[in-house]
């Protein structure tokens, strides 16, 4: 009896050793490259070996099962005639139900800590002006004084293209440009159907709708160039519908943005 | 209450026609009705696979180059919704349920037989006129999902051939649900208690309950997106003032119980598969009851995590997640029970046992996976992306179809009288599920990196990994060729199978095989103990 115990614990105990050596050593995940991925990557590892525990532990339980009571070929009859054991539907009902609150609690404070929880009617800056409703979107770091300072574009998505629109400096571009370590805000809409804004690096998404404007606020945290994928289907070309965001040093992004900026029309 | 044969009925029998034309009749027999379902669902399976097979050619290379961009998108709106809607309902619920709940409750038929076959004779013409929208005008093109706008802007005439279709069939799926109720709840043999019951009529129960209370509103849905489209109302139609995301609400309200539609009666088809022939009680009855009904209930109050992305109030976002996440609770009890069963038993390795074992890896990796999508956070990152399409064909296809292969498997010898090849079987199952994990599995990665759902191009550096899983498909499609053989060979001269090869104890099994149209040819046993393996009745056989 000791024996098998000891056996038990062993096997336990390499499970775990060898989903938490794959969970910190197996990188399934694209570049970190926004205040959001740290924290999506951290949520990530926890579910990865959380996962890996219980599906190593289930496949080793069925098939050592079929190994160890196996019907050989001398053996006539059944099985023990066991119905069940409710302290072990119990222990089984209570554990999982913890890990899964746990889990729960956990990812809603992840989702706090990327600005999923705020409220977004009145942070933003195009829409202290009218009162029209925002749906949802993620909103990070929303204090009031912040957000003036905010570089803010309007996206606009279309069969099978995003503009994006500096109202600052009167201009629209096809690719999104953003100085880094700044936060961005972004109002978009759809003129046709359905779009969704998607970047990998970022581990942002949020669908442009026709006739409800949206946000999104991220703050790029690394230089480069990332793409932008439409992730809803939108038609014939939907795969095809993607455009890149460039993240540059803000003396590069000036530039950039002073020679595109038109001059302002006075009427 | 009891319910006594109609001596008009038995005559009308007489009249149908006898041998294989049967299963070309009207015939309200619930065994040939059962059938039908079966061999009709796997006829669309296979065009349902011819299509998924078009679809890993396109994406064995990353430009959209193997058909048209809206043929593509065509093929995969059909390939949804005919696995969806012409195989895995029909067949988990219809084919087995009419095949197996009249025996397990001990009737002789269904409560209301000609409403039952009314129900399967929906199933071909609509099947036949969704395929057929392609060669009018094109099939419908905005995906099973059929969000407006998209499915308002695409060719209307594929779009609305697409909705009556699916409309045709969610009433076929209604009456078969309404007729489970029914006949489990009303036609049970005197003396036989619901706790008796075997577990497929429970899940079938719970099922039922799911699609009478969830398809009247796709139906509704589907009604007014048409006047959308037709007469050019404004439910969905923002130009309109008409709101898309509320039709995503009504939507998932169904589409999402669909899944529990699609997975409870694979959970009743293996309780009872696993008892049989790893010579043991099935573990936890009781709990795995109420977990049936906990799924249940839970099913209904979670659609809202299809749409985390969509635009919905973060409060919603909170509920939607702790909502669906505990699913995982109910789902790992019934998990853990079978595990339990399994323990300790006298377990034989057959085609049945290995899809079964099979069924329980896949469906915890992509439980697995389920729990991580409902999440928000984790959800925002891989929301429509591959990583979402791997999760469903792990719990749809890893789950359900190994239990159809399963339950075939097991109840082949029923049906004819014949014993299915063994050795044609194990083989069918080493390339299935090598097969479906090197297709399925590398997806995940492909979703986490960057690579949507629902496109025929890609970036290229996704190139490798995507022919990895397109030669995954291509072993599924080989699969299929010594199941067919199995079967065609096995009904012509199979090895005979006796009344019951298995030494099973559920009531199917105490009949001649193939059982006579009533059934039995005296009353129909009564069976206490469905799952008394080990016990003294099990002795006595």
């Amino acid at each position: 009896m000791l024996n098998k115990n000891i056996y038990l614990i062993l096997i336990i105990s390499l499970v775990f050793a060898i989903s938490f050596w794959i969970g910190f050593n197996v990188n399934l995940l694209p570049a970190e490259a926004s205040i959001n991925a740290p924290i999506y990557d951290e949520l990530f590892k926890i579910l990865f070996i959380i996962g890996l525990i219980i599906f190593i532990g289930m496949t080793i339980a069925v098939i050592y099962s079929l190994f160890k009571f196996r019907k050989r070929n001398d053996q006539i009859g059944d099985g023990i005639a066991l119905e069940g054991n409710l302290s072990l539907e119990i222990v089984w009902t209570i554990i999982p139900s913890i890990i899964v609150l746990l889990i729960g609690l956990y990812s809603y404070n992840i989702y706090d800590r990327m600005g999923g929880m705020k409220e977004l009617n009145h942070n933003h800056e195009m829409m202290s002006s009218n009162t029209e409703k925002i749906w949802a979107g993620i909103s990070q770091n929303s204090d009031n004084e912040i957000a003036i300072n905010n570089l803010s574009i309007e996206v606009s998505a279309m069969q099978f293209a995003f503009l994006f629109n500096y109202p600052k400096g009167n201009f629209i571009s096809g690719e999104l440009h953003v100085p880094v370590d700044q936060k961005v805000s972004m109002k978009m809409e759809s003129k046709d159907v359905i779009h969704a804004f998607w970047v990998p690096e970022f581990r942002i998404k949020q669908d442009i709708i026709p006739g409800q404007p949206t946000i999104l606020n991220f703050t790029p945290t690394k230089v480069g160039k990332y793409p932008i994928i439409c992730a809803e289907l939108c038609g014939p070309y939907h795969g095809g519908m993607r455009a890149s965001i460039v993240v540059e040093e803000e003396s590069d992004y000036n530039e950039w943005f002073n020679k595109n900026k038109k001059p302002e029309v006075n009427l | 209450m009891t319910i006594s044969i109609d001596p008009q009925k038995t005559n009308n029998e007489s009249l149908q026609p006898k041998g294989w034309l049967r299963y070309f009749s009207f015939s309200l027999d619930h065994k040939v009705i059962g059938i039908q379902y079966l061999v009709c669902g796997f006829l669309f399976y296979l065009i349902g696979g011819t299509l998924a097979s078009a679809i890993r050619i396109e994406l064995a290379s990353p430009m959209s180059d193997f058909m048209p961009r809206d043929v593509y998108n065509q093929v995969l709106t059909l390939h949804g919704t005919i696995m969806i809607f012409l195989w895995i309902v029909p067949v988990v619920n219809g084919a087995f349920g009419n095949y197996l709940i009249p025996f397990y409750v001990g009737a002789r038929d269904m409560a209301f037989p000609r409403l039952n076959a009314v129900a399967f004779w929906l199933i071909p013409p609509s099947g036949l006129m969704l395929v057929a929208s392609y060669f009018v005008d094109g099939a419908a093109q905005a995906g099973w999902t059929a969000y407006p706008p998209l499915s308002i802007t695409t060719p209307q005439s594929g779009q609305i051939i697409w909705i009556l279709s699916v409309l045709l069939l969610g009433g076929s799926s209604i009456f078969g649900g309404i007729n489970f109720i029914a006949t489990i709840i009303k036609l049970r043999r005197p003396g036989l208690k619901l706790m008796q019951l075997p577990m497929y009529c429970w899940a079938m129960l719970g099922t039922s309950l799911l699609v009478v209370l969830s398809t009247p509103v796709l139906a509704g849905t589907l009604i007014l997106l048409s006047f959308d489209i037709i007469a050019n109302t404004g439910f969905f139609n923002p130009v309109l003032g008409g709101n898309v995301v509320v039709y995503q609400h009504l939507f998932w309200f169904y589409s999402h119980p669909a899944v529990y539609i699609m997975v409870l009666p694979a959970f009743g088809l293996v309780s009872e598969i696993l008892p049989v022939h790893a010579r043991k009680p099935l573990f936890g009855y009781t709990t795995m009851v109420f977990s049936i009904m906990g799924i249940v209930v839970l099913g209904l109050v979670v659609w809202a995590h299809h749409m985390f992305t969509s635009g919905t109030p973060p409060w919603m976002r909170l509920f939607f997640t702790i909502a669906t996440a505990f699913i995982a609770v109910p789902t790992g009890i019934k998990f853990f029970n079978w595990v339990a069963t399994l323990w300790g038993g006298k377990i034989s390795i057959n085609s049945a046992m290995l899809f079964s074992c099979g069924f329980i890896i896949n469906f915890v990796f992509g439980g697995i996976t389920g729990v991580a999508l409902a999440q928000v956070p984790f959800d925002i990152h891989v929301h429509d992306t591959y990583f979402v399409v791997a999760h469903f064909h792990y719990i749809v296809y890893g789950g359900t179809v190994f239990i159809i292969f399963s339950s075939i498997y097991h109840w082949f010898p029923k049906v004819t009288g014949k014993m299915l090849n063994e050795k044609l079987g194990i083989l069918h199952f080493i390339i299935t599920f090598i097969g479906f994990n090197l297709c399925f599995a590398p997806q995940h990665w492909l979703g986490l990196n960057g690579m949507p759902r629902r496109v025929a191009e890609y970036d290229p550096q996704f190139q490798f990994v995507n022919q990895i899983s397109s030669l995954g498909a291509l072993l599924m499609a080989i699969s299929t060729i010594p199941f067919l053989i199995n079967v065609f060979l096995s009904f012509r001269n199979g090895k005979d199978a006796g009344d019951n090869p298995w030494n099973a104890l559920t009531p199917e099994w105490l009949t001649s095989s193939p059982p006579p149209v009533e059934n039995w040819e005296g009353e129909a046993p009564l069976v206490e103990e469905p799952y008394g393996y080990g016990k003294e009745i099990s002795e006595q056989k």
